[in-house]
């Protein structure tokens, strides 16, 4: 049974998510920082669609895409999926990271401006390597998020194999068809890599407040 | 010499705060600035700094820092800054604190040896004490050698034998690299040492300049007691702080007096 079991749903999931990662990863970063030293009026606007798709139901963002997407030729298409996943996972990457740089001491990125750096090298040297539990947060939690999504790709996505059939897309087919055995076992695997993803998080920024050192 | 003629409307706890100085200190001075908190002792330091935006001019060795078109950015000020809570760079050792400003080794183990941190060199800054991290902030605001010196409060979180310590090393490198030195500061003697020249801001007005000896020395210093007791030889208690203190009244004075009067000691000159 293991022997036959189709493993690419999965493969395609976790490269799904691992490029949704990396290009919400560079895009967040500095918009995470923006918003984060921002104090534009504007500021509340871009919060709010940022935090958008965390509201709106799959199906709602999956619907314009469809739309959009049949305009341009990427429906059932894996790079439909990346695009469509970079926004739906938006907000699980920049939310960490603004509150990430938020908490940060003002005073500490001062003292870099005032040794002469740029707001970059001051991103890059002094913030990012001083949020580490709120980066590991918000990649991580990004990618789980990418491998749980569902909605949205049924609606663009449809289910080819190795093009656009994630591993969530497998167990919805294959209780369709009725293969509870293979649903099973696709559910089994989902369900443990997710609570492990959660529990490296939580062990690791539960290890890094205990040595934190004293203040 | 560092030319200041700036405002700024502040809102302070007590409404509205109308900043406005207008003053020039000479290269090499170590001035000090004194008042209430919520003077806008601190949002000075930060508009020199190019922290905070002001209206008006500073200008520095005839370079406008501000009141041009674009006003200097703060990188390129060249200021050293000390601040209350030391705000160093977690993520790197007490060296690599002082190399991410300049690279610089044999400079930054200099300044490491003054202030006798070179033992230390490869901790993390959350491993150091107060004083020791004092220190360090202290080393990588020098390591551009900048032109001048802003401290705000620097040693107010210190005990009072790191106090005296952290002055001196503070001194010795302002005299050293001949700077301009301007420091924030609550504490009369961390003034009368180091300072030579005191402002002093009340509700964000300029109301004193002078030397230490000048300013300080005035109605306002001296000792007032409380009135505990007063026996039949005029021998009175006085409640001074938290100490008691005995003082010997004349006859003529003790009739006067009423016990819980306040009563002031050493009322002009105490230097």
């Amino acid at each position: 049974m293991l022997q036959t079991l189709d493993l690419t749903p999965f493969i395609l999931s976790f490269k799904l998510a691992g490029l949704t990662t990396l290009i919400l990863f560079l895009i967040s970063l500095p918009f995470a920082w923006y918003l984060s030293q921002s104090r534009s009026k504007t500021k509340p606007f871009m919060e709010a669609l940022t935090a958008l798709p965390m509201v709106l139901p799959p199906s709602v963002l999956g619907f314009y895409f469809l739309m959009i997407f049949s305009q341009i030729e990427l429906n059932f298409t894996f790079t439909g999926l990346v695009i469509a996943s970079c926004l739906y996972s938006f907000p699980f990457m920049v939310q960490p990271l603004q509150g990430g740089f938020e908490s940060l001491n003002k005073n500490m990125l001062e003292a870099s401006y005032l040794a002469g750096k740029s707001k970059f090298k001051t991103l890059l040297f002094v913030a990012l390597p001083n949020i580490k539990p709120a980066l590991i947060t918000a990649l991580i939690i990004t990618f789980a998020h990418t491998v749980g999504e569902f909605g949205v790709i049924l609606m663009i996505g449809g289910s080819i194999p190795n093009e656009t059939k994630v591993a969530s897309i497998a167990i919805y087919e294959m209780v369709e068809i009725m293969d509870y055995a293979t649903a099973h076992i696709y559910s089994l695997i989902m369900l443990l890599i997710s609570f492990l993803v959660l529990l490296s998080v939580y062990l690791f920024n539960h290890t890094q407040k205990r040595i934190g050192g004293f203040h | 010499m560092l030319q200041i003629d700036i405002e700024k409307i502040l809102q302070g706890a007590d409404g509205v705060l109308n900043l406005n100085l207008k003053c020039n200190i000479e290269k090499g001075e170590f001035v000090a600035i004194m008042g209430k908190s919520g003077s806008g002792k601190t949002t000075l330091l930060r508009i020199l700094a190019g922290l905070e935006e002001a209206r008006g001019n500073i200008g520095m060795n005839g370079v406008a820092w501000m009141g041009t078109k674009n006003p200097l950015a703060v990188q390129k000020r060249n200021i050293g800054f000390l601040f209350q809570d030391y705000a160093l760079f977690e993520n790197m050792s007490v060296e690599e604190n002082l190399l991410f400003v300049k690279n610089d080794k044999a400079f930054a183990h200099e300044l490491l040896a003054i202030t006798e941190l070179l033992t230390l060199k490869n901790q993390r800054p959350n491993r150091l004490s107060g004083g020791q991290k004092q220190r360090v902030a202290l080393c990588r605001a020098m390591m551009n050698r900048p032109q001048l010196l802003l401290l705000d409060e620097p040693l107010s979180a210190l005990d009072s034998v790191m106090r005296l310590k952290l002055q001196d090393e503070i001194l010795k490198l302002h005299k050293a690299f001949g700077m301009t030195s301007i420091m924030v500061s609550h504490d009369a003697s961390e003034i009368y040492r180091l300072a030579s020249r005191v402002l002093v801001l009340e509700n964000g007005q300029l109301v004193k300049d002078g030397t230490p000896k000048e300013v300080m020395m005035g109605e306002k210093i001296g000792l007032e007691g409380e009135l505990l007791t007063l026996d039949a030889e005029d021998i009175g208690t006085l409640l001074v702080g938290e100490q008691l203190i005995e003082v010997a009244f004349s006859a003529q004075e003790a009739k006067n007096l009423k016990l819980g009067q306040k009563i002031s000691l050493a009322r002009h000159k105490i230097l």
